[in-house]
């Protein structure tokens, strides 16, 4: 019962109690999610934690240990993968080695018997930018050029369900930016539904109505970018998506509208309604962007924290912005990023510089720092985290 | 001398140095060899097909000449033969395809998970070359045979009419030519689907086709190289086999091969030019099926 025609509009996705064990490895563990008909959902997680494994269930190519998933209302778990109205772009694009480009990208509207495959797929490639080698093989094509024909070979069929697994990794800047407005373009024109797996937290947040943090096969927090930018609940999201100054200490007083926290001598206060936990040792945590550097002390404000004198330990301009390391005792490295409003730095390196942010910047999280280990160091996100982590780390010692 | 050698060597500039003799050097045995054990026979072979009897000599004496009516004679006397030897090697082959494809597909994909088992199906694909091709054909011509507990209970069960033959048959010759080419077609199949990326017959059931498209679609081109090998190797030494076919194998009077013409003029008829040509006619018949298959069948980007 192949699906004969084009989808008028995207399908719901939902996945109840999803579990998936390989022989001797737990991949996801217990998967919940609901994907609302015409959404452009975004999966973001580090190498390894289950993003392909949650894809390749949903398209039926592996079958979940428990749990059942749901398209469009109806239970697929026991549907075939070709009997599914979702189509895949592979993280290996898996284009057919012996089909010329525009035969790869007809395959699926000639199984469906839709009316004039050839027009229809040189319209995708179009699409794509890549109807002048619509005859070449695969191999004869560069990476991003196959990318884009993987694009293009899932998306002519207009699915309700469109399941895309790093389908930009090996576009150059600029034409990922063009990629993605064009797949948002057709993802609204339609209505289809999207669920994008990405490494680049920009793409997801951009791009994305909602973005899930996935970790270790489960799903961190859910949200609208953001929502989950601005409040993070784990200190992974805070540190996966953004950066994030994390303080720990315990909850010295709570009162209906706040808690405060005494890390290292200083009164740190967070707004009752972003605090997950309020009692006991609590992490507490600020964006970079939302703290503020002075010269001297600042005038003591109650709506304001304030964070001991420190060190300024690096400086780097970045045009719009400028990136401060400032090394408090008992805290740590904060960073801090100001906007350039006016001329050079705001402090030198080596000045003493004191560090505040509004309360109501805040944000309290559920667990502690130090469960933000990547489980998996081979993704490029990951390494890119680690080499940033090294990089600071080798900042700190000069 | 091997020290000049070398820095006389270096001192050349990098493009010379890739046209130095020394690769043709290294050709040179295999070169010689290929002149010596193949062109020197095809010479010989090309040149006794065209001789004519000699004058006054006795029967097997021929003399040089440009005989090309020795070629329209064996055709016309032997043109049974002749089809019959493509049309039983066809038909083998076609058979040892179809037995060793499932079996090549499941010890190259579906047992990728078992490497024991994959190692253990091997051997036993490979196993009875440890036998004489000989022997084993005399085996089952002793198996088959009318006095066989097979064929005895197949008659006393009334399948078999009682007095029909199993060797000498037709059937008989084919199936002792699928049965010790089989190896032949079952390697080669199992390299190309052992190298099989599944991920490519995951894109086409996503991509709605069943798993009878996919196989058609996607499967049996990739798999291509090694049915034209399979085939090619089944093929080529089926149809200019003389063992199976042979009055003292599997074979019968009416079941007679090329293979069993061309020795029965070359040890017993001493009619050396009439087996030569068929030699020469099975060799270039084969070298053009070939030539039309490889081509049609579209492999050589594959390959
Ligand atoms: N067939 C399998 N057998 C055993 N383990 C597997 C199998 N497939 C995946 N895994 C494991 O499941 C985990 C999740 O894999 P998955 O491919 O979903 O990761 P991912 O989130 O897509 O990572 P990446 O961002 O690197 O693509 C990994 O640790 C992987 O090793
Ligand atoms: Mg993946």
């Amino acid at each position: 019962m192949a699906i004969r025609e084009f989808a008028e509009r995207g399908a719901d996705l939902e996945l109840v109690g999803i579990q998936k064990r390989f022989p001797g490895f737990t991949a996801i563990e217990n998967l919940d999610l609901k994907i609302p008909a015409g959404s452009f959902f975004a999966l973001l997680g580090p190498s390894g934690c289950g993003k392909t494994t949650t894809l390749r269930l949903v398209a039926g190519l592996e079958e979940p240990t428990q749990g059942r998933i749901l398209i469009g209302g109806s239970d697929v778990t026991s549907t075939r993968a070709h009997e599914r109205p979702v189509n895949t772009v592979f993280q290996s694009y898996a284009l057919f080695p012996h089909m010329t480009i525009i035969e790869n990208v007809a395959f699926g509207l000639k199984r469906r018997k839709i009316a004039d495959p050839m027009a229809k797929a040189h319209e995708a490639l179009k699409l794509v930018e890549l109807d002048h080698i619509a005859q070449r093989k695969p191999q004869q094509l560069s990476g991003g050029q196959q990318q884009r024909v993987a694009l293009a070979r899932a998306i002519v069929n207009r699915p309700a369900l469109l399941l895309l697994d790093e389908p930009l990794g090996a576009l150059d800047l600029k034409l990922r930016r063009q990629m993605q407005l064009e797949l948002k373009a057709i993802q609204e024109e339609v209505g289809l539904t999207f669920l994008h797996v990405t490494h680049d937290q920009e793409e997801a947040m951009t791009m994305a109505d909602t973005v899930a943090v996935m970790n270790k096969g489960a799903i961190e927090q859910m949200g609208a970018p953001e929502e989950l930018y601005e409040l993070p609940r784990t200190a992974f999201v805070a540190n996966f998506l953004g950066q994030s100054n994390l303080f720990t200490g315990q909850v010295v007083s709570t009162t209906a509208d706040a808690i405060t926290v005494e890390s290292a001598g200083a009164r740190i206060v967070v707004p009752a309604a972003r605090a997950q936990r309020h009692q006991g040792e609590v992490t507490v945590g600020v964006r970079p962007e939302k703290v503020s550097l002075h010269r001297e002390a600042p005038a003591a404000d109650a709506n304001r924290n304030v964070l001991a004198p420190g060190r300024v330990v690096d400086v780097s301009f970045s045009g719009v912005s400028t990136q401060y390391l400032v090394e408090i005792p008992g805290h740590g490295t904060v960073m801090v990023f100001a906007q350039n409003i006016g001329f050079g730095p705001v402090a030198g390196l080596g000045s003493e510089v004191w560090i505040s942010w509004a309360v109501e910047h805040g944000f309290g999280l559920e667990d502690g720092p130090d469960e933000t280990r990547f489980q998996d160091d081979a993704s490029t996100t990951s390494l890119a985290a680690l080499h940033r982590e090294a990089l600071v780390s080798e900042l700190e010692e000069h | 001398m091997a020290f000049a050698a070398f820095s006389t060597a270096e001192a050349q500039p990098q493009a010379q140095r890739k046209r130095s003799p020394i690769a043709l050097f290294l050709l040179l045995p295999g070169i010689a060899y290929l002149v010596l054990f193949f062109l020197t026979p095809l010479v010989s072979l090309i040149l006794t097909s065209l001789q004519a009897p000699s004058e006054f000599g006795d029967i097997g004496v021929y003399d040089y000449a440009f005989n090309w009516q020795n070629y329209v004679d064996v055709v016309t006397l032997y043109w049974p033969h002749i089809l019959r030897s493509f049309g039983y090697a066809l038909v083998a082959t076609i058979a040892a395809l179809v037995i060793s494809y499932p079996l090549a597909y499941f010890i190259g994909v579906k047992a990728r998970r078992w490497p024991l088992l994959q190692s253990l199906m091997l051997v036993l694909v490979i196993a009875p070359f440890f036998i004489s091709f000989l022997l084993r054909t005399l085996a089952w011509k002793q198996i088959l045979s009318d006095e066989s507990f097979i064929i005895t209970s197949l008659k006393a069960l009334s399948l078999m009419a009682p007095d029909a033959h199993f060797t000498g048959t037709p059937f008989a010759v084919i199936f002792g030519l699928t049965y010790n080419f089989i190896p032949f077609m079952t390697l080669p199949l199992y390299t190309t689907l052992e190298r099989l990326d599944v991920r490519y017959l995951e894109a086409g059931s996503d991509l709605y086709a069943n798993p009878f498209h996919v196989f058609r679609k996607v499967t049996i081109p990739l798999s291509m190289p090694g049915i034209v090998a399979g085939t090619l190797l089944t093929f080529i030494p089926a149809a200019g086999d003389y063992v199976n076919a042979s009055r003292d194998f599997l074979g019968g009077p009416d079941t007679q091969m090329m293979g069993n013409v061309i020795e029965a003029n070359f040890l017993v008829l001493l009619n050396y030019p009439a087996a030569a040509a068929l030699s020469i006619i099975l060799m270039a018949a084969i070298l053009v099926l070939v030539g039309i298959y490889v081509k049609r069948s579209g492999t050589e980007d594959l390959l």
